[in-house]
C-alpha cells in the first residue's frame, strides 16, 4: 500500500504511521522493499488506523503461528488506546496491506513490535484527545478516554464521532511515551486467545483449508533421494487422465488435477529415471563428518568431553501449504510462512517480477517453531498455477514436510573446564560444530573463556528452530556443569550459584529450586533429580526435573520451570508457552531424531518419528518472575532450553549414567548405554 | 468403480459424487468443504482428522468414504449447531487449551467421545483415553484441564 493510497484503501479517519528508530530500521531490513515507488520512511514498522466508523485496525507484518502474537499485540493497542480488545482488528503478514517485516522469529515480536504498536496506539489516543478538545472547545487536559469512549465534562463521544470526516495522518518516531508496566490495565493480564472461537468450531481457514473458484490441486514428483537429477520422464499415462496437466520444467515435475485424488494418481503414474548421488555420510557417522568438514581447522585443547545432538524435525501439525493464482501478470499467494515478505522475494526472484507484482498473504497458521521460514509450497503452487492458468493449491503430505523442508541442525559439541578447589570455574572451553552459535556463550562468570562455533558441511538442509542452537548449547553446557559439580563434590544447585554473578540468572535458579523443593528432595529407587539454567533471547530460565527410570524406560515425572522475560505481557499465555516448550523439549531430549542414509530420510512418518504425547507429559509447575521494571522480552523459545539438560542430569542422578547424546534415551537407558566418567577437570 | 452419492453429515443428507475408495477426510474437506477436520499425518498417528461415526471417534484419514455411507457422521462443524457451543468447546476456550489450533477440532471430538463413554474420567483416564491425539504445541496440560472442566459441568450432554 502506498502512502497516498492510505485513505483510498482504508477509508477516512486517522492513521498513525510508526517510524522505527535507526537501530530498529537496520534490524527490520528496510532496504528490500523493491516496488514502493513513492518516498516512504525507510522502514515502516506498523500502521494504526481508526476508521470513520470508529473501528481500530492495526497493520503489522508479524504473523500468528500459535504463539498468540495476535492477542498480545491487541493487548498493546487496548492498553494505550483505552479501548476494549474486542474492538481491535489486527491485520497481519499481508505484503500489500502491512508494512515490511523481516519475519516472525527470534522471539522479536514482543521486544520490538509490541512496544512500537503501543507507541502508535498512544499517539492515536492523543490525536483523539486533540480532536475532542477542538470539537468541544475544551482544554485537552479535560478530555479522557476509557473503554472506547471519549469524555470531557458533559461531552461524550465514541471514536467514530471524532474521526468522521477526518483524513489525518501522523508520523511518529518510536520514542513516543507509553504507559509504564506498573500502571498497565490490559497488558499484563490474561486476555484469552482472540480467535479461539473460530478454532474450536473449525471455522478458521488455514491455508490448507482454502479454496478459490476454479481451483486445481497440485502435486509434485519427488526425487528418490536428495540431489538426484532427472534423466528421463514418461508422463503419457498422466497426460491421458481427464483434467490432468503435467508441468515439466527441468528437474521440476508437477501435475494439476481437478481433485487431490486424481492428482495423486497422476503423480503415481509418472515414470521417471533419476541419477542419484553417492551419499557423503549418514545419521550414523554424521558426527565425525561434522568434525572432518569444519571450515577452519579448530585448535581445541586435548581431553575435551564430547556431546552430540541429532537432526530433528519441527513437525508443525499443519504441513506446508499454499494457494496461488495469477491475474494479469500479478501473482497472489496464500501460504503459512513465518516470513511473508521473504517468500514474496523468493517468488519475485523466481518469476523475475517486481515485488509489488507479488502479493503474499499469511492466514493464521498451524504452527512453525522456526520451521516455516521458506516458501517451497508457495513456489510450487505458483509454478503450477502459472502453467495451468488456474488457481492451484499445494498441500504437502506429512512425508514431504519431514523430507523436503529443513531440519534443526545436528551437531557435535566439545567442552572442557578447570575448577578451583572452592568450586570456582577458572577456565572454560566450548566448541560447537554445525549446530549453531545461538546460546554459545556461557552465562556463568568465568575469567578465561574460549567459545567457538565451527561451520561445517551439512548433509541435510537445515535451518532455524525453536531457540535454534541454544537448545543444544544449553544441553551441553548445563550437563557439563553437572559433571563439574559432581567432580567437585558440590550440590549442582550450589555449584551454579557459586559461579553466577548475574542477579537475574540467580533469581530464576533460586525460584525454580524453591518451588521444586530442590533442597528437600529425597532420593528413592529409580528416581533422580536434575537442574539446569540459562539465558537466551532476553529471557532467563531455570528448570528442575524429576525422572523415574523403570525397566530402562525414562519418564519425566515433574518439571518446574522459572522464567523471567521482563514485564509479563499475558501470564496465562506465557504459562502455555512454557508448557509447550517443556513438551517439545522432552521430545528432543528423550527420543526425537531424524535418521538418514543414502541421501534419504529413513523415518519421515509419525509412525517411526516419535512425538511427545499426553503420556509423556510430567506435572509442570511454572514460576513467572514478573519484572515490571524491565522491558518485555519474547517467550516462545527460551523456555525450551532448560528441560533437556535437567532431564539428562536427573537420569545421571537416578542411574549413574551420563548420557551425552541427544536424544538421550530413544530406546530407554540400559547398563550398556554410552556413558563414561567425566575427565578430571 | 463404485461411487458414493450421499452422506449423513451433521444431521443432514449431503449429495455428492465420490469414488468409494477415497478417504473420508478428503471428501469432507475437498467435496463438502468441511475443513474443520484436519489432515496431520495420513496414517492415523495424530488424530487431527478425528470425526464421530455413529458416535465412535474415527480417524477419517484411514477411513474409506465407501465404508461410512448411511452412517451418522459428526464433524466439528456439527458440534455447535446454531452457534451454540458444546460444553467441551466452551471448556477449551476457557482453559485456553490451544496454541496454533490445528489439532483442536480432533481433540474436541475425541474428548466428546471420551466423555460420552466415561462422564467422570480421572486425570489418568483422560491421559490414556486421549493419547492417540498429538498436540505439537504441547498444550496437553490445558487440554486435560479443559476436559476435566467440561466433565465437571456435564460435558457429555
Amino acid at each position: 500500500m502506498k502512502r497516498r493510497d492510505f485513505f483510498k484503501v482504508l477509508g477516512g479517519g486517522i492513521v498513525v504511521i510508526l517510524i522505527p528508530d535507526d537501530s530498529d530500521a537496520q534490524e527490520s531490513g528496510g532496504g528490500r522493499r523493491r516496488g514502493f515507488n513513492e518516498p516512504m520512511p525507510p522502514a515502516l514498522s506498523a500502521w494504526l488506523h481508526i476508521g470513520e466508523n470508529g473501528l481500530v485496525t492495526v497493520y503489522t507484518g508479524k504473523v500468528e503461528v500459535g504463539q498468540n502474537a495476535r492477542t498480545s499485540l491487541s493487548q498493546a493497542v487496548a492498553e494505550e488506546l483505552h479501548t476494549p480488545v474486542a474492538s481491535i482488528r489486527m491485520v497481519m503478514g499481508d505484503t500489500e496491506l502491512t508494512p515490511y517485516d523481516m519475519g516472525t522469529f527470534g522471539s522479536l515480536t514482543t521486544p520490538r513490535m509490541w512496544p512500537q504498536i503501543r507507541k502508535a496506539a498512544a499517539t492515536a489516543r492523543e490525536m483523539l484527545v486533540d480532536l475532542a478538545a477542538e470539537k468541544w472547545k475544551v482544554d485537552r487536559s479535560a478530555v479522557s478516554i476509557a473503554d472506547g469512549t471519549v469524555t470531557a465534562g458533559s461531552h461524550t463521544a465514541g471514536f467514530a464521532e471524532l474521526t468522521k470526516g477526518q483524513k489525518l495522518t501522523q508520523t511518529i518516531p518510536t520514542s513516543a511515551a507509553v504507559t509504564p508496566a506498573t500502571e498497565w490495565k490490559v497488558a499484563g493480564t490474561s486476555v484469552p486467545k482472540i480467535n479461539a472461537r473460530e478454532i474450536v468450531t473449525g471455522a478458521h481457514r488455514y491455508t490448507f483449508d482454502m479454496k478459490r473458484p476454479g481451483m486445481l490441486y497440485g502435486k509434485v514428483l519427488r526425487p528418490p533421494s536428495f540431489g538426484a537429477a532427472l534423466v528421463s520422464l514418461d508422463s503419457s499415462a498422466a497426460e491421458a487422465m481427464a483434467g490432468v496437466k503435467v508441468v515439466h520444467e527441468g528437474d521440476f515435475v508437477g501435475v494439476t488435477a481437478p481433485d487431490p485424488f486424481t492428482a495423486e494418481k497422476a503423480v503415481a503414474s509418472l515414470k521417471a529415471d533419476w541419477k542419484q548421488l553417492v551419499a557423503e555420510t549418514s545419521s550414523r557417522d554424521v558426527f565425525d563428518y561434522f568434525r572432518k568438514t569444519a571450515e577452519k581447522a579448530p585448535t581445541p585443547s586435548p581431553n575435551l568431553t564430547s556431546y552430540t545432538a541429532a537432526f530433528i524435525a519441527h513437525t508443525p501439525l499443519e504441513p506446508r501449504a499454499a494457494v496461488a493464482e495469477w491475474e494479469g501478470g500479478k501473482l497472489t499467494v496464500w501460504t503459512g510462512t513465518q516470513r511473508p515478505f521473504g517468500v514474496r522475494s523468493e517468488l519475485a526472484d523466481h518469476f523475475k517480477l517486481d515485488e509489488d507484482q507479488v502479493h503474499v498473504i499469511m492466514p493464521d497458521t498451524g504452527s512453525g517453531y522456526g520451521g516455516k521460514h521458506s516458501g517451497e509450497a508457495a513456489l510450487e503452487a505458483a509454478r503450477l498455477s502459472k502453467a495451468s492458468g488456474k488457481p492451484v493449491k499445494r498441500a504437502w503430505t506429512r512425508e514431504e514436510e519431514m523430507t523436503w523442508a529443513y531440519f534443526r541442525p545436528g551437531g557435535v559439541i566439545d567442552v572442557g573446564a578447570k575448577v578451583a578447589p572452592d568450586g570456582t570455574i577458572t577456565e572454560w572451553e566450548f566448541h560447537n560444530y554445525n549446530s549453531g552459535p545461538s546460546g554459545l556463550n556461557t552465562v556463568y562468570a568465568v575469567a578465561d573463556k574460549k567459545e567457538q562455533y565451527h561451520q561445517t558441511k551439512s548433509p541435510l538442509r537445515q535451518g532455524s528452530y525453536r531457540g535454534l542452537a541454544a537448545t543444544a548449547n544449553h544441553f551441553v553446557r548445563e550437563s557439563y556443569m553437572d559433571e563439574l559439580a559432581h567432580a567437585a563434590k558440590m550440590d549442582p544447585l550450589d555449584f551454579r550459584l557459586k559461579n553466577t554473578k548475574d542477579d537475574r540468572l540467580r533469581a530464576v535458579i533460586v525460584a525454580a529450586a524453591d518451588k521444586f523443593g530442590w533442597k528437600d528432595r529425597k532420593k528413592t529407587a529409580g528416581h533422580g533429580f536434575g537442574i539446569a539454567a540459562g539465558f537466551e533471547k532476553g529471557g532467563y530460565v531455570a528448570c528442575c526435573a524429576e525422572v523415574a527410570v523403570t525397566n530402562g524406560q525414562v519418564k519425566v515425572v515433574r518439571a518446574t520451570e522459572a522464567f523471567e522475560c521482563g514485564a509479563v505481557v499475558n501470564p496465562e499465555h506465557l504459562k502455555n508457552q512454557i508448557d509447550g516448550a517443556v513438551a517439545m523439549g522432552i521430545g528432543g531430549a528423550l527420543f526425537e531424531a531424524i535418521e538418514f542414509a543414502n541421501n534419504k530420510i529413513s523415518n519421515p512418518r509419525l509412525r517411526n518419528y516419535r512425538l511427545p504425547r499426553f503420556t509423556d507429559m510430567p506435572t509442570i509447575e511454572s514460576v513467572l518472575v514478573d519484572r515490571k521494571d524491565l522491558p518485555s522480552a519474547g517467550a516462545g523459545e527460551t523456555p525450551i532450553v532448560g528441560i533437556a539438560p535437567a532431564i539428562g542430569n536427573a537420569i545421571f542422578d537416578a542411574t549413574g549414567q551420563r548420557l551425552r547424546s541427544l536424544p538421550l534415551a530413544p530406546k530407554g537407558v540400559s547398563p550398556s548405554s554410552e556413558s563414561s566418567p567425566a575427565p578430571a577437570p | 468403480m463404485p461411487r458414493i452419492t450421499e452422506l449423513d453429515v451433521n444431521g443432514s443428507k449431503r449429495r455428492l459424487d465420490a469414488d468409494a475408495d477415497r478417504t473420508l477426510l478428503s471428501v469432507l474437506r475437498d467435496d463438502l468443504d468441511l475443513t474443520g477436520t484436519k489432515y496431520g499425518c495420513g496414517e492415523g498417528q495424530c488424530a487431527a482428522c478425528t470425526v464421530l461415526i455413529d458416535g465412535v471417534p474415527t480417524r477419517s484419514c484411514l477411513t474409506k468414504v465407501g465404508a461410512v455411507a448411511g452412517k451418522r457422521i459428526v464433524t466439528i462443524e456439527g458440534l455447535a449447531p446454531n452457534g451454540h457451543l458444546h460444553p467441551v468447546q466452551e471448556a477449551f476456550i476457557e482453559a485456553d487449551a490451544m496454541q496454533c489450533g490445528w489439532c483442536t477440532p480432533g481433540m474436541i471430538l475425541g474428548a466428546v467421545a471420551l466423555l460420552q463413554k466415561n462422564p467422570h474420567p480421572t486425570e489418568a483416564d483422560i491421559v490414556s483415553g486421549m493419547n492417540g491425539h498429538i498436540c505439537r504445541c504441547g498444550t496437553y496440560p490445558r487440554i486435560v484441564a479443559a476436559i476435566q472442566a467440561a466433565a465437571h459441568k456435564g460435558g457429555h450432554a
